[in-house]
This record gives structure tokens, sequence and C-alpha cells, in this order.
């Protein structure tokens, strides 16, 4: 691990050293100009495992998801999905990956033209399912799961910015992948909608043993979702554990953290 | 520096355009549709502008050739400069304007809204969904835009100099169908399918090069229409020489 002196790894918790993971980030690097976000990022996710990456605001947690799915390209390191090296690989030669790995963003990203079910279908029909009435049950399915089982014929415009975002992941579960990244999934949500998607993310794991990576701020989502958690911190993944190893955690930043005590007095 | 580079990025989408030709998923649906909002879109603007530039210039060389006594050519002289070099130009000019900031503008907004990554994470070439059909469709309507564009124009040209000036319909088409052909019209649309080319490719990469929110689609948006429209102009000198060479207007140069 390339973690600095002052990383958090209990004992067994930095992932398999076997060859039974999906994901692998050996010694990552990325900087935007002078700007060093990811120093030295080394990872090990396992199939069906999900890792909850946390961390304050602007430390590269997109960033270093964007690298997985080859959005991104790392300065140094390598990037290993299901035991192909990504990083080298043209936009062309990506696909593949791509269709074993889905992302739902940060915004939603869904495509202003089109309506939800046709947003939510899109992944379907571009990986070359033809039959429609598999497309129509799968999209009310994946509907269903987030809750938006009524609102398949609106346009993403005349959605809730929370409606966008479940919609945004009804479109990353729907094909079924062997892995989905989630960009923040319960930001803006409603306590009950969150947990809905909480559960949604349990079940897309027991059922499909999917792998995940979810981006959060939501401690409590966090608790009840990982089988792991990765503080990233300074471009260095600063503790990786168990939620009980990161609540047993001594380390005061991460707890102030993990609490959201500011130190601030008003 | 910037200019090569410039140059460059077009080059390089020029080279994805022609791998997403190649790679055979051709979106028919989106390609028709992009030949409805672009080529049947455009007709008001083209017709438009093709129907005055050809009366205003009917108007005006009526005058001068009427010191000359040659008023029956005017005919002539519209349908060649129409054929030749306003109707493509001018349609062009227009279309860049239309089309080229409207694709642009689209496609800058998908990609500061992260829906062009959402595209490739689908595994989906942003060139393959978003440029290609847009490309095909120019290339279709294009020249029939610029053949829409001169018929109208001569048409008005007609209706100036033989209802508005009375010179005899005769004269009129006589003299105008002995100096233009079909090889005048097909200059033309060559030239519209070329400037379809060109607007599609500037345009499309200011959207996918587009970045910093609403503030980075404007500029992008502005740079394709300055971009294509100015590249349209300098190309059409070349083109104009190339094609003169290869159909020479009169006994050539």
């Amino acid at each position: 691990m390339s973690q600095t002196s002052s990383a958090i790894v209990p004992q067994g918790a930095a992932g398999p050293k076997d060859a039974d993971h999906f994901i692998e980030l050996k010694g990552l690097h990325k900087s935007f100009g002078k700007q060093k976000i990811l120093q030295g990022i080394d990872l090990q996710l396992r199939h069906g495992e999900t890792l909850v990456l946390i961390g304050p605001s602007g430390e590269g947690k997109t960033v270093l998801m964007k690298h997985v799915i080859g959005l991104l390209k790392p300065d140094k390191g390598t990037v290993s999905v299901a035991g192909i090296v990504v990083n080298s690989l043209g936009e062309r030669e990506m696909a593949p990956i791509r269709q074993k790995v889905s992302m739902m963003f940060q915004n939603a990203a869904l495509f202003d033209s089109m309506t939800v079910a046709q947003n939510v279908a899109f992944p379907l029909v571009e990986a070359g399912v033809r039959d429609k009435n598999e497309i129509r049950t799968r999209v009310e399915e994946a509907l269903e799961c987030v809750d938006l089982a009524e609102h398949g014929h609106k346009l993403p415009v005349n959605l809730s910015g929370g409606m966008r975002k479940r919609a945004g992941i009804a479109r990353a579960i729907v094909g079924r992948t062997q892995c989905i990244l989630y960009d923040e999934p319960t930001a803006s949500l409603d306590p009950v909608v969150s947990d809905v998607i909480d559960q949604m993310i349990l079940r897309m794991k027991r059922r499909f043993n999917v792998t995940s990576i979810v981006v959060t701020h939501d401690m409590k989502s966090m608790f009840k979702i990982a089988d792991r958690i990765a503080m990233l911190k300074e471009g260095v993944i600063h503790f990786l554990g168990t939620p009980d190893e990161l609540r047993a955690c001594k380390d005061e930043g991460i707890q102030d953290f993990i609490e959201g005590r500011s130190h601030v007095v008003a | 520096m910037d200019f090569a580079v410039y140059l460059g990025q077009l080059a390089s989408l020029g080279k994805d355009l022609w791998d997403a030709v190649r790679s055979g998923t051709w979106r028919l649906r989106l390609v028709a549709e992009q030949i409805v909002s672009i080529g049947y879109g455009s007709q008001a603007v083209v017709i438009v502008t093709g129907a005055f530039t050809g009366a205003v210039f009917t108007f005006q060389t009526y005058a001068k050739f009427k010191d000359f006594g040659v008023e029956s050519t005017v005919g002539a002289v519209v349908s060649i400069a129409l054929c030749r070099e306003l109707g493509p130009v001018l349609a062009g000019l227009m279309v860049a304007g239309r089309v080229g900031a409207s694709m642009a503008a689209d496609i800058g907004t998908m990609k500061v809204t992260e829906q062009v990554d959402a595209l490739r994470v689908m595994g989906v070439h942003p060139v393959d969904y978003l440029v290609l059909p847009r490309f095909l469709a120019m290339m279709i309507s294009m020249p029939f835009l610029v053949a829409e564009s001169i018929s109208f124009g001569l048409m008005a040209s007609y209706v100036v100099c033989v209802y508005g000036f009375g010179v005899p319909d005769a004269w009129y088409m006589k003299h105008m169908l002995e100096h233009t052909d079909m090889t005048d019209l097909i200059i033309g649309m060559i030239k519209g399918f070329v400037f379809g080319i060109v607007i599609t490719l500037v345009s499309c990469h200011q959207g996918l090069a587009a970045e910093d929110g609403a503030v980075g689609v404007g500029l992008g948006t502005t740079r394709a229409v300055v971009i294509s429209s100015l590249s349209l102009l300098i190309i059409n000198f070349f083109l104009s020489i190339l094609l003169n060479y290869i159909f020479p207007l009169g006994t050539g140069i």
C-alpha cells in the first residue's frame, strides 16, 4: 500500500490479496494542472463487495470513481477492472468493460430529450436488447425499485432534483451490470427515500452479487450498506476498514468527520 | 501554436468520425430526425435568403445593364452568380448560423451536464451517437438546401425582371438557359456538400470541447458560428478555383 504514514489501515482491511478482485487500483496519481488530486491510491475490491468512499468535499472521490470506468485516465498507476488494465484502452476498446460497469452520476445526467422511461431503457437498447416486452418489464422493475413507477412518461425537466437522482439510479441498475458506481445516491433525498435507495443497493448485492463503490456524505447510509469504508484525504486513502473498525477508530479527525463536528463556535 | 492544436483536434474528431462511419453503428432513426431538424427546419431560412438575394441582385444588375442596353442578359448573370457563388455561400452562412449554433449548443449542454459522459459510461461513443447522425444529415440536406435557395433566387429574379421591369420573358429565359446549365447547379450543390462537412465538424467540435457551464456553452456556440462562417468563406474561394478548373466558366482562366 502506498498510503502516507498517517494512513489508518486495520489488519486485514486492505482487501483481498488473491485474484478474486473485480477492481484493482495501483499507485494511482492524478493532477489537474498544478492541483494534485490523487497521490498514490491502492485499492482492491472483491466481487460482490460494497465499498463506501468518504472524505471531505473536493478530495477526489468522484475523480477516483471516474478512473474506474475510464472517464479519466491516470497520470501514473494502473486501473484494472475484471482483470483488464483499462487505463491503456481507447474509447472504443472500453465499450465491453462498460457493459460490465455502470455509473450513477451526482447530478443524474439524464438525457433531456428523452422521457424518464426512455432514459432508463437506453442502456438496454444500446446493449442490443431488442425484445420490447423485456425492455418494458425491466424498465418498470427499475423504476419501481426507486419509487418512480408513475413518472416514466415525464421528461427530466419536469422532475424534482431527488426524482431525477432516482431516475439516474434506475438507469444505472437496469442493465444488471456486475459493478455499479454510485456518486452520492442519497444526497438531496428525504430520509425515507434514502432508505429505499440503501435497501436497493443491498438488494442488488444480495440478488446479483453486484460490486459497488458508493461515494457519499450520508453517514447513516454508509453504515447500512458498507462492507468496507475508505476515507480519502489529501490525495491518499487515509482510512480503510470495516464499519466496525471505523466506529472503533481513535483518530480524532475521522471521528469528527463521521460525527459531523466542525469545532466552529457560534 | 493554438491554431495548430485546434487543427489537430479537428483532425482527431475527423478520425473518430471516420471510425464511426466504419463501425457500422449508424443510427438511422437519429439521422432521419436530424434531416428533419436540419433539412426541413432550415427551408424557410434558405428560401427567404435565396429569394431576396436573387431579387435584389437582379434589381441592381438591371439598373446598370440597362445603361449598356443588355438588360435581357440579367437572367444569365444572376443565374451564374446564384448557382456558383451566392446560393451556396449565403445558404451555407445561414445554415452555419442556424444549425451550427444549435449543434454546438445542444452538444455543449450535454457535455457540461455530464450527459456525454453518461453516453460513454453506457459504452456509446459520443461521436457515433451525436456527431455521425448530424454529419450524415448535413451531407444529405445541404446540397438540397442550396439547390432550393438557388431555385427561389432564380424565381425571384424572373419576377423582378419580367414582371417588375418588363424584360420580355422569352429573352430572359433564352439568355439564362444559354449561359446556365446543370453543371452550374451541380457546382453549387458540391459546395453545399463541402460546407455541410465544415459546419458539422467545427460546430460539433465546439460542443464536445465545451467546459465551464453555461458560459462555456455560450462561448462554444459563438465560436462555432464565427469559425464555420469564416472557414466557409475562405474554403469557398479555393473551392471556386478548383471547381472552375474542373468545370470551366466561359473560356476558362
